[in-house]
């Protein structure tokens, strides 16, 4: 409102200037004269007030090199203009330019809404100069700032804001190489018994004994997930004792990959167990990728072949209850390991034993006391022991108003 | 018209899929092998078009880029399984695949899981919530070592451990359940109004 006040206030010299002539009877040789003066006094303040009504430009435009990235990637920070949430609100947007040439034609590559101060060009070529020009902009008029100084985008090597996972990793590594050095020469590892192991081999002889099949599903996803990789190791000692007990082992899976996995690790546990003989590739196949087609599938298996024995190891989603609620109707004793915490709970309701979390992967060390796992799952134990202490000093200097701790292991994106 | 078809054959499929509810029976076996069948040849298609064109045939044949020779190859060598004599080639590949995953998760789970998780859980102790959470997760990571056995205080505070996870695990329960049904009623809608339109 104030804007359009100042506005038609420059017409009032011009009023002015007739009641003068009509008050006064100035003699009519001089009226040009001053008709032209005071045109000339009103064009000068309409010319000030186009200034006024054009935003305030953005100031202290910087540019640099995106830090601890891949390169092609460039950040254009200002600071606001002072019409931008104050003054006259008259911002609407910024534009941002670019030239390879501080003097050359600048583009438009982006625009920011008002109140943005910083953008991240992500498409620049490495090693090129580039000039940046940030637009203020009411949505017709508009003002640029000054081109900035070149700036060259690049790569970095290290990522300076992660050197703490670097020292995590190395330290952790460092622990589990130390278990497995110990494990391999000899020493005894201690892991403490774990409820749900107890019952492979139970579930195997149980199997055995019943002249009924056994059914191990490894989950839904690839060998890229290390639910999977888990699984199949278990699977290679589940087989290893179907093969001892001369039991049938069926291994259905959802990806192609797994299946191929599943049978060398099968065929190498039947014949370590002496009898390659009973190693039938055909138990272990591929059903299909679609998950809902999978549980139906396997849900088909359980239902007629009838299964005294149930693994699932591996990584599941929402096949998860389908699969143990049948398996649970067909009266098999259902053993499950899953890293999936949604899916936990089901399994936990619907099988007689379930390996939670890390427990899953601790059982493929456990069962087959390979110097390698143990030694990982020792280091990561005392990888724990570190993390609980750092919780516990975390906390307390937390509560005593210290923060450096937190800030020490926030990880930098 | 087709249209129609399609609803009809969706909706006589899907109530041969629920005949499972009563026991198995023919038109279950024939809803299932159908569903893995079309499934099977969907996803190799799917496999075909978004995965192997996209990232190796089109770099290596169409913009002649020599490094997309490494994974033909280690493909090739997988699809060796398929010869009885040389299958053991299939192991190779194989053990690259595991390999360079379980070093890549290595990282990112460090991350996630470990130091982002410890993070968040500094939090000062002057809240009812904040005590939970740092008793919780302080005695959850307790049960998870498996280098001391549960027995006396140790014991014990693994016990308070798993008792917070059965907690989280029953408000997990009960909210993935509620997802379920809805997962029921969006089929039972699809029946009732899209096939019958017995609801609007």
């Amino acid at each position: 409102m104030e804007e359009k006040k100042r506005s038609l206030g420059c017409l009032f010299p011009l009023t002015r200037f007739f009641i003068f002539l009509k008050v006064y009877k100035v003699k009519r040789f001089i009226t040009p004269f001053l008709f032209l003066l005071v045109i000339a006094y009103g064009a000068n303040q309409l010319q000030a007030q186009i200034e006024i009504l054009l935003p305030a430009p953005v100031t202290e435009v910087t540019v640099k090199d995106k830090p601890n990235d891949s390169g092609e990637s460039i950040i254009v920070r200002w600071k606001k203009s002072l019409d931008d949430g104050a003054g006259s609100f008259s911002v609407k947007e910024y534009e941002i330019l670019r030239s390879v040439e501080k003097d050359g034609v600048y583009n438009i590559i982006t625009t920011s809404p008002a109140g943005s101060e910083e953008y991240i060009d992500g498409n620049t070529i490495d090693g090129k100069d580039y000039y940046y020009i940030v637009r203020t902009t009411d949505g017709v008029n508009f003002i640029d700032s000054e081109p900035t100084e070149a700036v060259r985008s690049s790569a970095q090597w290290f990522h300076r804001g992660r050197i703490n996972m670097l020292v995590a990793a190395v330290l952790l590594s460092t622990f589990v190489l130390w278990f497995i050095r110990r494990a391999q020469r000899g020493e005894e590892l201690y892991i403490r018994p774990i409820a749900g192991l107890k019952a492979v081999d139970e579930a195997v002889g149980r199997a055995t004994e019943m002249g009924k099949p056994i059914l191990f599903i490894p989950g839904i996803q690839d060998m890229d997930n290390i639910q999977t990789i888990a699984g199949i190791i278990i699977l290679g000692r589940v087989a290893r004792k179907a093969a001892e007990y001369e039991a049938s082992l069926l291994v259905p899976t959802a990806r192609s990959i797994v299946m191929t996995t599943a049978r060398e690790t099968v065929k190498e546990a039947f014949t370590d167990a002496g009898r390659p003989d009973l190693f039938d590739p055909d138990k272990i196949r591929y059903l299909t990728d679609a998950q809902f087609g999978y549980a139906a599938g396997v849900d088909g298996i359980m239902i007629r072949e009838r299964p005294a024995a149930v693994f699932f190891m591996g990584a599941f989603y929402a096949e998860s209850l389908i699969l143990a609620e049948t398996g649970h109707s067909v009266g098999a004793i259902q053993i499950a390991g899953t890293a999936m915490p949604a899916q936990l709970p089901f399994f936990v309701t619907a099988c007689d034993y379930t390996l939670i979390g890390e427990e899953f992967f601790a059982a493929s060390a456990y069962l087959s006391k390979e110097s390698r796992l143990l030694g990982s799952l020792k280091g990561q134990d005392l990888g724990k022991a570190i993390f609980i202490g750092i919780l516990i000093l975390g906390c307390v200097l937390a509560t005593l108003g210290i923060g450096w701790l937190t800030t020490l292991l926030t990880v930098g994106q | 018209m087709f249209e129609t078809i399609g609803i009809w054959i969706a909706a006589l499929l899907t109530l041969c899929i629920f005949s499972f509810l009563y026991k198995d029976n023919p038109f279950y076996k024939f809803a299932e092998h159908l569903f893995i069948g079309v499934s099977a040849g969907y996803w190799a298609c799917y496999y075909y078009h978004n995965v192997l064109q996209p990232n190796l045939f089109v770099p290596l044949f169409q913009e002649g880029r020599p490094i997309f020779i490494i994974p033909l190859v280690l493909g090739i060598m997988m699809l060796l399984h398929l010869v009885p004599k040389i299958s053991w080639i299939s192991r190779w590949p194989l053990a690259f695949i595991v390999g360079t995953y379980a070093g890549y998760y290595l990282i990112t789970y460090l991350q996630t899981n470990a130091l982002e998780q410890v993070t968040a859980t500094l939090v000062p102790l002057v809240t009812f919530s904040s005590v939970v959470l740092f008793v919780g997760v302080t005695t959850g990571l307790v049960y998870f070592f498996f280098s001391k056995e549960h027995k006396g205080t140790f014991g014990g505070i693994a016990k308070f451990g798993i008792w917070f996870l059965m907690i989280a695990f029953g408000a997990s329960f009960g909210y993935t359940v509620m997802a379920r049904i809805s997962l029921l009623i969006g089929r039972m809608t699809f029946l009732l109004k899209d096939w019958l339109h017995i609801i609007q």
